[in-house]
């Protein structure tokens, strides 16, 4: 991180801002992702009577909501680098004083906070839900302290290791849709986990969301580097329009 | 400030400075053996016809994509991989396609641009570039608004923003109307009558005899460099055309023997091209000679060479002899 420069990756960060504001696909695929993931844990919650509350407490429905952190930023990161090819604008930006990795963590910073927002606020909205129209007892079997905690903690952990596969692959990718749809079944391993955490296939527990912790720090650092070193600059403007 | 500690350090040097450049794609050869200077201030005219290796050359010296032989300075800097962005701080390149973020504002990309170049007072930079491009009214217009003229303009400005010591235009004007592109030559000459050294790509002839103070001819290879009047002059022999209303009865007793006449030849109906050696010289004489034969002298002219015909010529030149 020594010697790069701020003031370009927040020049990078705020442009990318102002263009998911004023894109209107991006921003119709940023709502529909957790429109489902808020609506299937909202009905299998709904669905549930007082007297079941006790089944409730065997499963971890909020760990469904980590599909968000995992699915929203593959798409808007798989635009990345693949976008701006396509629309013509790498060039001119890579024509400046700019690093790659000054480009890469603009467009990646970005998505974090875009994703962590969404996810977070949609979070709020289930829980408040939850708490307001759900029948009396299930609020308490289903919001847990370690789950929300879970969830506080392993949403921007899921959405940087979704956001660093996402821009590894969109430094690859020739077209937009297959980016994305490649990023967003990269990301459906750390979902597929998710559930079978909250269905109680994996037994949830404090030693396990340590290692799982860890794990995704790890990877985190990885899939940085990976994005970074696969991010080749002369290969994008050579076969650039 | 800043300008100046840069211009003390560039001082007495070239602005651009290529010595058997080359790159290739595999086994296929972009441009070799490319060697020219250009002086700082200059508006240096890089031709050639397409798929020549203009673009890739521009690439290369805008450190984009490395040569894969020879070396260059650019801005005073030695083109190598670690200068990058030492060279691309004092540099600006504007592509043939303007790559403007349609769904910004032109202010907001222009402070996009700011920010990668780091620019100090971004807004004063940023007015004083819209300025230039006279495009005060449209700054918040989205660019995707924009005629394509216009976001030529707004391209121009944001490679301005930077207060570059070498501009590279990549066919600035492609795809232009005649109107858009008088606008953008009028710029350019603008900045170069400003000081700013620029390197300018075209294929558009009288672009480049209009606006350049020296041109070279690319075609894989530098075919020739120089000012365009040097260029035609080395390329064409000198001639007067002879215009008279009926043919002459024995033009080669009126021509044979004349002072400074190397040759000369009928280019229709009662017109001959006559080579000479000196203009001034020969036209008076060829003049007495035409008149003391009886002709009706319509005119008698100096026979005139565009850039296009320099240009043709050793185009032509490379096709007959498989070069390109």
């Amino acid at each position: 991180m020594r010697g790069l420069s701020r003031r370009r990756i927040r020049g990078i960060m705020r442009k990318e801002l102002r263009e998911y504001r004023r894109n209107p696909s991006l921003v119709a695929g940023m709502a529909i992702i957790p429109l489902v993931f808020l609506a299937q844990p909202l009905i299998s919650v709904f669905a549930v009577s007082s007297s079941a509350s006790a089944t409730l407490r065997q499963h971890h429905e909020l760990l469904y909501m980590l599909g968000i952190p995992a699915l929203v930023p593959a798409t808007l990161a798989a635009y990345a680098v693949v976008g701006e090819r396509q629309q013509g604008t790498l060039e001119p930006v890579l024509g400046t004083p700019i690093r790659r990795q000054e480009l890469l963590l603009g467009k990646a910073l970005a998505v974090f906070v875009s994703s962590v927002a969404i996810a977070y606020i949609v979070f709020g909205i289930f829980l408040a839900l939850v708490a307001l129209f759900a029948h009396p007892g299930i609020p308490s079997s289903l919001i847990r302290g370690p789950d929300v905690l879970a969830q506080v903690i392993f949403t921007p952990l899921v959405a940087a290791w979704s956001i660093w596969l996402a821009i590894a692959i969109s430094t690859r990718a020739s077209d937009i849709r297959v980016a994305q749809q490649l990023s967003a079944l990269a990301s459906l391993p750390i979902v597929a986990l998710a559930v079978l955490i909250a269905v109680d296939v994996i037994h949830a527990t404090v030693g396990l969301a340590f290692v799982l912790g860890a794990t995704l720090l790890v990877a985190n650092r990885l899939g940085w580097r990976l994005a970074s070193a696969l991010f080749d600059r002369e290969r994008l403007i050579a076969s650039a329009k | 400030m800043e300008r100046s500690l840069r211009s003390e350090v560039a001082d007495g040097r070239p602005a651009l400075s290529v010595h058997g450049l080359g790159r290739r794609f595999a086994d296929r050869v972009a441009f070799e053996d490319v060697s020219f200077e250009v002086a700082r201030g200059e508006i240096f005219g890089f031709l050639g016809p397409n798929g020549a290796g203009k673009t890739t050359t521009v690439r290369t010296l805008g450190t984009l994509i490395a040569p894969t032989s020879g070396t260059a300075t650019v801005a005073g800097i030695p083109l190598e991989a670690e200068n990058g962005v030492a060279i691309r701080e004092r540099i600006a390149i504007m592509p043939e396609t303007p790559g403007l973020y349609q769904r910004l504002s032109v202010t907001e990309n222009l402070e996009c641009f700011a920010d990668l170049y780091e620019v100090p007072e971004p807004r004063d930079r940023i007015e004083r570039a819209l300025r230039a491009v006279d495009l005060m009214e449209r700054a918040h217009d989205p660019c995707g608004t924009l005629s394509k003229g216009l976001r030529q303009r707004v391209a121009l400005a944001r490679a301005l923003l930077s207060d570059p010591e070498v501009l590279f235009l990549d066919e600035p004007t492609a795809g232009l109307d005649p109107v858009a592109s008088r606008d953008v030559h009028e710029l350019i000459a603008t900045l170069g009558r400003s000081g700013v050294t620029i390197f300018l790509t075209t294929h558009r002839l009288e672009e480049a005899e209009r606006l350049c103070d020296r041109v070279a001819i690319l075609n894989r290879t530098l075919r020739t460099i120089g000012r365009p009047g040097e260029l035609r002059d080395q390329l064409f022999a000198k001639a007067l055309t002879v215009r008279t209303i009926a043919p002459l009865a024995e033009p080669e007793s009126v021509f044979a023997g004349l002072p400074a006449v190397e040759g000369w030849r009928q280019d229709g109906t009662g017109v001959y091209v006559v080579a000479v050696s000196d203009i001034e010289f020969a036209g008076p004489a060829i003049t007495r000679a035409l008149v003391a034969a009886g002709a009706d002298v319509v005119t008698v002219s100096e026979s005139s060479h565009s850039l296009e015909d320099v240009y043709l010529e050793l185009i032509d030149e490379d096709r007959e002899t498989g070069r390109a």
